[in-house]
C-alpha cells in the first residue's frame, strides 16, 4: 500500500495557479496554509478545460448539463430554505453556498449501493442521493430529528456533533468489506471536524481494517470564527500520510474535479486498496448558519475573491464556450428552478406540528416500561386540559 | 453600593473580564470566543482587550480543551474554557469524569485543578438536535467536581467570581434561556458561598427547588398560586453538587411540602437525590410525598415539542396542587 500521498508525489500541471505556489509539510509556523495551494483542478474558474495526468474524465453534453442542473437546482433548494429561515418557518438553516461542486461532483461519482455519513450542510450530496429536498428541512423547522430512512438511499441522517459520522463510515466499510461486497462508503466533515478526536480515530481504524472509505473534507475555510489555520499547520489532505494511506486535495469549486476524485478514490475502496482522504478546497461563501454573523470575523474581499470562483458560473461558461447548452436550456433549468423553490416552500409551510405524545415514540425499539409510564401520566395530563376546555364551554 | 442592571449574557462577560483583569493567570479558552466573542457573545470583546495569549482560539476539539486546561491548571494557570453547547461536552466527558475530577485525589492533594468548564445548558431556545440539554446529573454523579449555575445576573458574576477562585474543578452551567434576562448586580457586595442556596421567594405552604433557568418559571408559580391564597416558598439551589441540603431541610420543615423543578430527566436526576435525601432527614415534617418535574425518559425531542416536553407554569402548579392535596 502506498503511503504517499498521490498529490504530494506526482508533478503537477494542470493550472498555472496551481504550481504558483509549493505546499509542503514542512511549512512554516508562520505560514500554515498557502493562500493558492496545490489542487486537482480539470476546470479553470474561466471555464478552461485543463488536464491532470492523474484524473482524467471525459464527459458527454447531456452529463455535464446534468451536473450544471444539479448545481443549479441544489443552490436554488440551499436560496429558498434561507429565505424560509428569515420568514420564520425554519428555525435554523446551514447552507451550502459555494459548495455545490464539491457536493455535486462527489456525490455523482456515487454509485446507488454505495452508502453516505454526511453532515449537517450536505444538501447538495442528499440530491444526488434522490433524497426528497423537503426531508432535509424537518429538523431545521424543529418537528424531527432527520426525517428520513437513511436506508432508503443509502444516505446516512445528518449528524450535528462535529466528526462522530467519521466513525460511522469507518464502521459501516468494515462491515462492507466483511460482506465481501465492493460497494464503498464516504464520509463528509469539516476543516474545523478534522480536530476532532473522532476524526483522527476514524483515520486510524480505517486505515488499520482498509476499509473502503473516502473521506470527504470540505475545507470551506472557515469553521464558524475560526479560519482552518486554528485547525492545523499542515494542509489537511497532507495528514492523510501519517495514517498510512493517500490523501489529495482538489479544486473544491470545480465539479468536474471533484467528481474525478471522488470517483478515483471510490474506485481504490472498491479494490479493496482502502481509505483515502480528499480534501475539497471551497469556501463557504454565507454564513455558518443563520444565526451566525460573518461580519464579526472575515472580511468582505475574502468572499469576493472567491466569488470569482464560483463553481456555477464556472461550468456554465464552459457549457457556453463548448455549445454543450442553449438558451432553451438554460431557460427550462430558470423554470424548473423556480417550479422547485415553490414546492419546498410550499411542503414546508404545510409541514405539520408533530403531535406532542410523539416526544415518547421510538426512544426503545423494544419498548420501555417507565416510558409507557410517562406517555400514560403525559396523556392523561394533556386530556385534563381537553376537559377543562370543555367544561369551560 | 454599585448597582448596575445587566443581563446575565453581560454579567458572565463583565465577571470573566474582571478574573483576567485581576489576575493574570486566568485564561479564556474555547471554540470561537475570541473575536466572535463566543456565539452567545459571552466573552465579546475580552480577546480585543486581553490579546489571543489570554483568549484562546481553540481547535475544535472539545477532548482537547479541556485537557490541555488541566495541562495549563497544572502549570499554574487557571483555565475558563467554555464548551459551546451542552450536546457537545461529551467528547469532552471521558478528561472531564476521568482526569479532572480524579487528579487531585490522586496526588493526595498535593496538586489543584481550578478549572472551570462553562457549559451554556437547557432548552427554550428553539434550537436543533443536543443545543438543548440538561446534563448536570452526568457531572454532579462524579466525585471531585463541583456542579453550579446560576439563576440570575448577580448570582452570575459573582459565582463566575467564585468559580474562577475555586482550587477546585467547576462544571458552570449557564442557563441559556436565560442569557438575556436583567436583574441588579451589585458588583461590590460579595454574596454567600458559592454552594449556599438561597431563598427567592419566602412562603409557608410548600417548597420549590430549582436552579438555573427553572428558578425563573418556579417564581412565576409562585406568584401564581398566591393569588389562589397559596404561599410558596422557592428555593434557588444555585449549586447540584454540592447541594445545600440544609437550607432544603429548614425550608420543609417549615412548610411540610416539597416539589423539585429541573429541565433534565427526572429519572435518575438531581430531583432524586434531594426527593431521597430530603425524605431522610425530614420524615417527620413532610405532609406529601417529595414530587419532582421535569423532562421525559425520552430524547430531547426536536424544537417544536419542546414547550410540552419543559416544565412549564402549568406543569409545576399542577405538582403544587398534588402535593398540597394530601
Ligand atoms: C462536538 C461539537 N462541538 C461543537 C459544535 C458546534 N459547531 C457546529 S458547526 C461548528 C463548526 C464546524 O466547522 P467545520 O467542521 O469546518 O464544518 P463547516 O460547518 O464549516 O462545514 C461548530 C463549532 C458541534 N456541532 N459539535
Amino acid at each position: 500500500m502506498t503511503v504517499e500521498s498521490t498529490a504530494a508525489r506526482k508533478p503537477r500541471r494542470s493550472s498555472k495557479r496551481t504550481s504558483a505556489v509549493k505546499t509542503t509539510a514542512k511549512t512554516s509556523a508562520k505560514t500554515p496554509q498557502s493562500s493558492e495551494p496545490e489542487l486537482v483542478q480539470l476546470l479553470t474558474p474561466e471555464g478552461e478545460r485543463v488536464e491532470h495526468p492523474d484524473y482524467s474524465i471525459d464527459l458527454t453534453a447531456d452529463e455535464l448539463r446534468g451536473l450544471y442542473r444539479d448545481m443549479v437546482l441544489t443552490r436554488r433548494f440551499d436560496a429558498e430554505a434561507t429565505a424560509l429561515q428569515r420568514q420564520g418557518e425554519l428555525g435554523l438553516w446551514a447552507s451550502l453556498l459555494g459548495q455545490e461542486a464539491a457536493q455535486i461532483g462527489s456525490g455523482r461519482a456515487l454509485r446507488d449501493d454505495d452508502y453516505v455519513f454526511p453532515t449537517y450542510r450536505e444538501h447538495g450530496v442528499a440530491w444526488c442521493r434522490g433524497v426528497d429536498p423537503t426531508n432535509l428541512l424537518g429538523m431545521f423547522r424543529g418537528v424531527n430529528h432527520g426525517g428520513w430512512d437513511p436506508n432508503s438511499n443509502n444516505f446516512h441522517l445528518y449528524t450535528i456533533v462535529i466528526g462522530s459520522q467519521t466513525l460511522h463510515a469507518t464502521g459501516y466499510a468494515m462491515g462492507v468489506a466483511k460482506d465481501g461486497a465492493d460497494s464503498a462508503v464516504i464520509a463528509y466533515f469539516g476543516d474545523g471536524a478534522s480536530s476532532q478526536g473522532d476524526v483522527a480515530e476514524a483515520f486510524t481504524f480505517s486505515a488499520v481494517y482498509n476499509a473502503p472509505v473516502v473521506f470527504f473534507c470540505q475545507n470551506n475555510q472557515w469553521a464558524i470564527s475560526e479560519p482552518t489555520e486554528k485547525q492545523t499547520r499542515v494542509p489537511l489532505y497532507q495528514r492523510a500520510q501519517g495514517f498510512g494511506f493517500p490523501g489529495v486535495r482538489v479544486d473544491g469549486n470545480d465539479v468536474l474535479a471533484c467528481l474525478a476524485v471522488t470517483r478515483s478514490a471510490l474506485e481504490r475502496a472498491r479494490r479493496g486498496e482502502g481509505p483515502t482522504l480528499v480534501e475539497a478546497f471551497t469556501y463557504r461563501m454565507g454564513a455558518h448558519t443563520t444565526s451566525d454573523d460573518p461580519t464579526k470575523y472575515r472580511a468582505d474581499e475574502e468572499r469576493a475573491s472567491w466569488e470569482a470562483k464560483d463553481p456555477i458560473l464556472r461550468l456554465r461558461a464552459y457549457l457556453e464556450k463548448e455549445g454543450a447548452a442553449d438558451e432553451a436550456f438554460f431557460t427550462a433549468l430558470d423554470e424548473e428552478s423556480e417550479a422547485l423553490g415553490k414546492r419546498v416552500r410550499e411542503a414546508v409551510r404545510a409541514m405539520p406540528d408533530p403531535d406532542p405524545i410523539a416526544i415518547f415514540d421510538h426512544a426503545y425499539a423494544d419498548g420501555n416500561p417507565l416510558v409507557d409510564e410517562e406517555r400514560a401520566q403525559f396523556a392523561a395530563y394533556q386530556a385534563s386540559f381537553a376537559d377543562s376546555a370543555e367544561e369551560s364551554k | 453600593m454599585a448597582m448596575e442592571k445587566m443581563s446575565i449574557a453581560k454579567a458572565l462577560n463583565e465577571s470573566l473580564r474582571k478574573a483576567l483583569d485581576t489576575d493574570p493567570k486566568v485564561l479564556i479558552m474555547g471554540e470561537d470566543v475570541g473575536k466572535l466573542g463566543g456565539v452567545f457573545r459571552i466573552t465579546d470583546g475580552l480577546q480585543k482587550d486581553f490579546g489571543e495569549d489570554r483568549v484562546i482560539d481553540t481547535p475544535l476539539a472539545e477532548s482537547g480543551i479541556v485537557g490541555t486546561a488541566i495541562g495549563l491548571a497544572l502549570r499554574g494557570y487557571r483555565p475558563v474554557v467554555e464548551i459551546q453547547f451542552d450536546g457537545f461536552v461529551f467528547p469532552a466527558y471521558d478528561q472531564i469524569v476521568t482526569q479532572l475530577a480524579k487528579m487531585h485525589a490522586r496526588a493526595l492533594g498535593k496538586i489543584k485543578l481550578p478549572v472551570v468548564v462553562r457549559i451554556p445548558y437547557g432548552g427554550g431556545i428553539g434550537a436543533v438536535e443536543h443545543h438543548s440539554e440538561s446534563p448536570e446529573a452526568l457531572f454532579a454523579h462524579v466525585a471531585g467536581l463541583k456542579v453550579v449555575s446560576p439563576s440570575n445576573a448577580n448570582d452570575a458574576y459573582w459565582m463566575m467570581q467564585q468559580a474562577v477562585q475555586s482550587d477546585d474543578p467547576i462544571i458552570f452551567f449557564e442557563p441559556k434561556r436565560r442569557y438575556w434576562d436583567k436583574g441588579e448586580v451589585e458588583t461590590d457586595s460579595i454574596p454567600g458561598p458559592l454552594h449556599k442556596a438561597s431563598v427567592a421567594r419566602t412562603g409557608t405552604d410548600l417548597t420549590l427547588v430549582a436552579y438555573g433557568p427553572m428558578v425563573k418559571v418556579c417564581l412565576e408559580a409562585a406568584a401564581a398560586a398566591e393569588e389562589e391564597g397559596k404561599s410558596i416558598e422557592v428555593l434557588d439551589l444555585r449549586s447540584m453538587s454540592p447541594i445545600d441540603f440544609d437550607a432544603i431541610q429548614t425550608s420543609v420543615e417549615k412548610t411540610g411540602r416539597l416539589v423539585v423543578v429541573h429541565e433534565a430527566p427526572v429519572f435518575y436526576g438531581s430531583g432524586a437525590e434531594i426527593a431521597a435525601r430530603i425524605t431522610e432527614r425530614c420524615f417527620y415534617h413532610l405532609e406529601a410525598p417529595v414530587l419532582r418535574v421535569g423532562g421525559y425518559h425520552a430524547p430531547y425531542p426536536p424544537a417544536r415539542l419542546e414547550d410540552e416536553y419543559l416544565p412549564g407554569l402549568d406543569r409545576v402548579l399542577d405538582a403544587v396542587d398534588r402535593s398540597l392535596a394530601y
